[in-house]
């Protein structure tokens, strides 16, 4: 009895080491990938700013996950803001509080909805091209065919997709808020029977411009973190078309989850500052 | 008999895993300036990683490597990236960019170092590139996707001459190709290097036919060592039990 105890006791003790040391190893795996990120990053933007000049292919890229991203935000922002406005209406008005669904669509959308999904949406159609495009490269042996030519590959490829993305997304971001509280207005003001004046006048006296910085900034900062990451997996791309399956599916999930951590963070980050500004 | 060196490589040691195993084992090595080498061997005996470190783009564990009389691990970046500029390479599968004309591909080595030409004047170069790699003109303004194997070979070539390389580098060119077209690149290779006076090539190849029809030099390697160099007919001649075997029986891949 005591024996089968005793090696019972000895699983289950070597179970729990490995357990916690596969969480230890898989945090100090993810720790080193996101260090590996930033260096990655933070090597590739700075060739932006040497010669030659790549400002031709940062407009290629620009209109790539700008301009060729407009309609899918047009389309998820506008429906966005119809159901939320919507939800938002049917609570308040349980409360006869519908006079604040205005400021609080605006808010919802301005800091948190518009830059999480924009950020959502072009991680995974910009972001999956990006690890596509260079896990090819790189299996075709393309990036190697640049380097031999006295190309450096990071300043050529890597430097304009992330700047591109930087740049663009809080564009994008701008395009979001717009539409989606637009399409909130339509339903309420429309459908719903809110008064127009009220609605725009409860906006203006519960948000504020650092209401829609806050998501644009937050939004630039998604385009780095997935422009980086998918950059990253799709540049060191291992095997053939498996690997550069892994590479787009890799990049396209990380972006995503990092996203949404990140979001967490920068707004508190973002209120902090604020908070720390207003007591100066 | 004394010629000049291109390339001189002294006790070339690579490891990829700390130093477990090595792929490259203390290899000497000399191409000669102006002539073909063709480099042979069994697959997995460092034919690549060897060309890699020719090009600069996997450091060595240890020994020497000196292009030109300059050793690679005392140059800078830049000088580096200036040595490539002296340099061609041809890629197993072209490595053409997917999204550029052949036109733009031939023409982007120009675009990239001599950015003091006109557009047009660029064209007119990489188009007399194109031409003397055998592309007929319909398929100037084709992408890659659209171009047969033997034709990716030709605009892979254009690009690799663009601007007047002094070593011509071929990456196993002929793998995969169908017999008619392994003749037709190895005929490519041998007129570029006669057209082109006093360029090295280094072909690096598993077809022994190639090797004998157009190396000036041939160097065989097995288990990431030189196990013979020296000319067609000093492999023909050979006492060496091994490379007369492989002489006879022509590479087979290693079991």
């Amino acid at each position: 009895m005591i024996s089968w105890w005793l090696s019972k006791r000895h699983h289950l003790n070597s179970s729990i080491n490995s357990f916690f040391e596969q969480i230890v190893q898989n945090l100090s795996s993810f720790f080193f990938e996101a260090g590996r990120t930033v260096l990655f990053f933070s090597q590739s933007i700075k060739l932006l700013f040497t010669k030659p000049s790549r400002f031709k292919d940062l407009l290629i890229h620009m209109e790539f996950v700008g301009n060729q991203s407009v309609l899918i935000i047009l389309l998820t922002g506008a429906f966005t803001g119809l159901a939320l406005s919507y939800q938002i209406y049917i609570g308040f008005n349980l409360v006869n509080a519908t006079n604040l669904v205005g400021p609080t669509v605006a808010l919802g959308i301005f800091k948190e909805l518009a830059p999480v999904l924009t950020g959502l949406i072009v991680a995974a159609r910009a972001g999956g091209a990006m690890a596509a495009q260079l896990g090819t490269m790189r299996v075709s042996e393309q990036i190697d065919a640049l380097e031999v030519m006295g190309v450096n590959p990071l300043q050529y490829l890597v430097a304009p997709r992330l700047m591109a993305a930087i740049l663009t997304m809080p564009l994008l971001c701008g395009v979001f808020d717009a539409v989606a509280i637009y399409s909130a207005e339509l339903l309420c003001v429309n459908l719903l029977g809110l008064d127009s004046a009220i609605f725009w006048n409860k906006i203006q006296m519960w948000t504020d411009t650092d209401a829609i910085n806050e998501g644009l900034i937050k939004a630039g900062i998604f385009g780095m973190t997935f422009s980086a990451i998918c950059t990253k997996t799709g540049f060191y791309t291992k095997g053939g078309a498996k690997g550069v399956g892994d590479a787009t599916n890799k990049g396209v999930v990380y972006s995503m989850v990092m996203i949404i951590v990140l979001n967490f963070f920068t707004s508190n980050l973002i209120r902090l500052y604020h908070s720390i500004m207003e007591s100066l | 008999m004394s010629q000049e060196i291109a390339i001189d490589i002294k006790d070339l040691k690579k490891s990829f895993d700390g130093g477990k195993t090595f792929i490259l084992k203390g290899m000497n090595l000399k191409i000669p300036k102006g002539k073909i080498t063709v480099i042979i061997g069994f697959s997995g005996t460092g034919k690549s990683v060897l060309m890699k470190h020719i090009l600069g783009l996997h450091q060595p564990t240890s020994g020497s490597i000196k292009v030109f009389g300059r050793q690679l691990s005392d140059m800078s970046n830049e000088e580096i990236i200036k040595l490539r500029i002296k340099m061609g390479v041809l890629f197993q599968h072209a490595a053409l960019f997917d999204d550029m004309t052949a036109l733009e591909n031939a023409a982007f080595p120009l675009k990239e170092h001599r950015r003091e030409l006109k557009k047009e004047q660029r064209e007119e170069i990489a188009r007399h590139k194109l031409k003397i790699s055998g592309l007929d003109e319909i398929h100037y303004h084709k992408l890659p996707a659209e171009l047969s194997g033997g034709m990716r070979k030709r605009v892979g070539l254009a690009r690799a001459l663009a601007l007047d390389p002094e070593v011509l580098l071929y990456d196993e060119p002929t793998t995969g190709l169908d017999p008619i077209l392994t003749e037709m690149v190895d005929d490519l290779m041998y007129s570029t290097h006669r057209s082109h006076k006093g360029t090295t090539s280094v072909v690096i190849s598993h077809d022994l036919h190639a090797a004998f029809r157009l190396g000036d030099h041939i160097v065989m390697l097995d288990k990431g060592l030189v196990k013979m160099e020296g000319t067609p007919e000093d492999f023909i001649n050979t006492d060496n039990e091994f490379v007369r075997r492989f002489v006879n029986k022509g590479i087979r891949r290693k079991e």
